[in-house]
């Protein structure tokens, strides 16, 4: 009872407080106007750029939209460049009225980070014709939308290429975010790369259906690792896969940013994103009046994606290897999704030499042969 | 020195109209402290909370079309529960109801939109209402617990959207994304010109007006209510139980259905997975800060909207983490129910030490 009193006691100081609170609250009321006052003061002074981002999960994730913020940091530490954020917008009617939200508010620049963003950044940008729109990973452009991306599978091939080297079981595990073209496309291209170096490997999928659910994902991950996998790959923002890799002492790849801090002893790489390129590109296109809407799908050669430093488990020739792959990309040579690929029924695909085109690529629905799992 | 909380003889006449707001206060206070902790202006970020809630016709209509749902299903599982049936399902019975719309839209595209709409609300409100019949039958003849049947149902009808929406409903043109096919335009609601307000709030001033009218002015909603504190007494006074359960479900069902078919035409015009925003369980919690009345349950999704649209303000202003509305919305329902408890009971300081035997010690 004591407590309770005492609890209490805080309780009522805590009112009181409040209570003082209030009586500040009237003059700074009177000042409230001020920042609106201040908007169309601050718009003749030579063009701050106002640059919205709009994130799917919260950005301390480690994954997907803490890469992107990365990314606007970048172009945040730039003279004459604003940004602003929200995090953990769902993909439905909320994200159309943040967007709708940043227009109003004066963003030369929105950019839209998530898949689901499409049909609402759209939406707005019908709206107001004035402001450009980028939306990430999508497909649909209008005048002042266009979309970007980046060939995430050449890191992932890499990753791969790391990864078949390192298992002992030749079974591989990957924790598979939902069945779209992106993560089946990573998916082959990790597979490629592992089978490049160990023909005998396979690569056993598993569906969680989430981007960020880190128990479940973890629980995916242990499920594999049950099957007999020794190294676990992923395609979701949380580090649950790899946390569950390092419990059980085997390796683990990481994915969107260097996850080597949640799990040293596992982590041998992650192929990472590097959003600060394309993010400094359309600042300077929008700036100097020259942004038009486009399809950017930038790769290794531009820097967007790339791999994480190795851990210290991974040896030198592995090392040397990945450099000289990685290389070839950067120099332009189609490594990663050139014949012969034979899907998992052993039809050809591609024949020898012969690459696959983009729009094969983005628009893949089959697993190479090497997956063990299905596309549904 | 002790102190005894004593149930209230009577109930606070005055006082009770305090506590809200109290609560309201003590947490915007919190709110405040919060943000003082990571170094932000507390009172600029409470304006700016407001001003993103409330105060602007642009951030009004964004408040009222956000709390279209959070209405729908929480007027739904409030009836429920007004005859103690403890119906979690919403979520699923919302995700039946965006299906069943969708299935109109899909099936008939070349429908004009005053056959169109009513279609889809038919056949949104219908799926939504027999998903609810499902665990209401379970209960009435197999006396299974409808907090279980409905819970699991949830994710059942979930992953019946998935199915769909991955499956045969996948639009060929959308390269493998899990998306319907856009519906057409006749299919989305319409909107009061030169704003966005949309059809779905006319729903809902409709469904809260006939529920209230329902449960407060006709038998039927009378047997609910009495069926509700006495399920053996209401059996004894020759009410259908079995039948008002279903009833009540099913009403629930097509509540939250219509709730899920809002936000399928209503921004996107087409079944996406991310409809799927938690306002089935929102709802439960709105339900029981409103005390299950229809009119409390508008003023409390009014409410829990703005407080969703302004924390997006605050982050946009101050870049505060989006956890911060989550943290806000648990401090103010905590301290709503924390009020209730004050209202309910009174406190007795005593200081004589040996008098263990005082009632209902806290």
């Amino acid at each position: 009872m004591r407590m309770f009193s005492k609890l209490l006691f805080l309780a009522l100081l805590a009112l009181a407080a409040f209570g003082c609170a209030e009586d500040k609250k009237e003059p700074e009321k009177k000042a409230e106007p001020a920042p609106k006052a201040e908007a169309p003061a601050a718009a003749p002074a030579p063009a701050a750029l106002k640059v919205g981002f709009i994130y799917v999960s919260p950005i301390g994730d480690a994954g997907w939209s803490y890469a992107h913020d990365l990314g606007r940091k970048a172009i945040a530490a730039l003279p004459g460049v604003e940004t602003t954020y929200v995090e953990a917008v769902p993909e439905g009617p909320d994200s159309e009225r943040v967007v709708t939200k940043m227009a109003r508010e004066g963003a030369n620049l929105i950019l839209t980070t998530s898949f689901g963003y499409m049909d609402p950044t759209l939406n707005v940008a019908k709206e107001f014709p004035d402001v450009k729109f980028m939306h990430c990973s999508g497909f649909k452009r209008a005048d002042n939308v266009g979309t970007y991306f980046g060939r995430m599978y050449q890191a992932r091939y890499l990753s791969g290429l790391v990864a078949g080297s390192m298992t002992k079981a030749n079974k591989l595990g990957y924790v598979a975010a939902f069945p779209i073209p992106e993560v089946i496309r990573g998916i082959n291209a990790f597979t490629l790369g592992v089978q490049k170096v160990n023909p005998d490997a396979e690569v056993r999928v598993v569906w969680t259906k989430t981007w960020y659910d880190p128990a479940t994902e973890k629980e995916a991950a242990k499920a594999l690792l049950d099957a007999g996998c020794d190294v676990i790959a992923q395609h979701q923002d949380s580090p649950g896969p790899q946390e569950a890799a390092q419990e059980r002492g085997v390796y683990s790849v990481g994915y969107n940013s260097d996850m080597s801090s949640f799990a040293p002893k596992a982590h041998l790489t992650a192929p990472v994103w590097n959003w600060s390129v394309i993010y400094t590109y359309l600042v300077e296109q929008v700036r100097s009046g020259a942004w038009k809407s486009e399809d950017i799908w930038w790769g290794m050669d531009k820097g967007v994606v790339d791999l994480a430093p190795f851990g210290p488990m991974v040896p030198e020739e592995v090392k040397a290897k990945v450099a000289a792959a990685k290389a070839d990309i950067i120099a332009g040579k189609e490594l990663v999704f050139t014949g012969p690929i034979f899907d998992q029924k052993g039809e050809q695909k591609a024949a020898a030499g012969q690459t696959l085109s983009d729009p094969d690529l983005l628009g893949m629905k089959w697993f190479v042969k090497g997956v063990v799992g299905s596309t549904e | 020195m002790r102190l005894y909380a004593i149930r209230r003889q009577e109930p606070l006449k005055w006082g009770s109209c305090l506590v809200f707001p109290a609560a309201l206060a003590f947490s915007l206070a919190f709110c405040c402290l919060l943000l003082a902790i990571q170094g932000k202006p507390p009172l600029t970020g409470l304006a700016s909370l407001f001003a993103g809630a409330f105060g602007s016709h642009h951030a009004l209509q964004d408040t009222l079309l956000k709390a279209v749902p959070i209405f729908l299903c929480a007027l739904g599982v409030a009836v429920a529960f007004r005859m103690q049936i403890w119906n979690i399902g919403a979520e699923g019975q919302y995700a039946l109801g965006a299906v069943g719309a969708t299935w109109a839209a899909l099936a008939f595209p070349d429908a004009p939109r005053p056959v169109l709409i009513p279609l889809m609300l038919l056949s949104g409100g219908l799926a939504g209402g027999m998903w609810a019949l499902i665990p209401a039958l379970l209960k009435v003849r197999l006396r299974v617990n409808e907090i279980i049947s409905t819970l699991m149902l949830n994710y059942i009808g979930i992953n019946f959207l998935d199915w769909l929406v991955y499956g045969a409903w996948k639009d060929p043109a959308s390269f493998g994304f899990p998306m319907t096919a856009r519906f057409s335009p006749s299919a989305l609601f319409p909107r009061l010109p030169g704003t966005r307000l949309h059809l779905g709030l006319a729903l809902c001033a409709l469904a809260g007006v006939a529920v209230w009218l329902w449960l407060s002015r006709t038998r039927l909603g009378y047997e609910v209510k009495a069926a509700g504190s006495g399920p053996r007494a209401s059996v004894y006074a020759r009410m259908d139980y079995g039948f008002l359960v279903c009833l009540v479900m099913a009403v629930c069902g097509v509540l939250a259905g219509t709730a899920g078919l809002t936000e399928t035409v209503a921004s996107a015009g087409r079944l996406q997975p991310s409809i799927m925003a938690g306002y089935g369980y929102t709802a439960i919690v709105v339900a029981w800060l409103a005390r299950l009345n229809p009119l409390s349950i508008a003023v409390a999704a009014f409410l829990l909207a703005g407080l969703r649209v302004g924390v997006e303000n605050l982050q946009l202003s101050l870049q505060v983490p989006a956890a911060f509305g989550g943290i806000l919305e648990g401090c103010i329902l905590l301290s709503v129910l924390a009020g209730q408890f004050v209202t309910g009971f009174r406190f007795r300081v005593e200081r004589d030490e040996g008098r263990a035997e005082t009632e209902g010690a806290a």
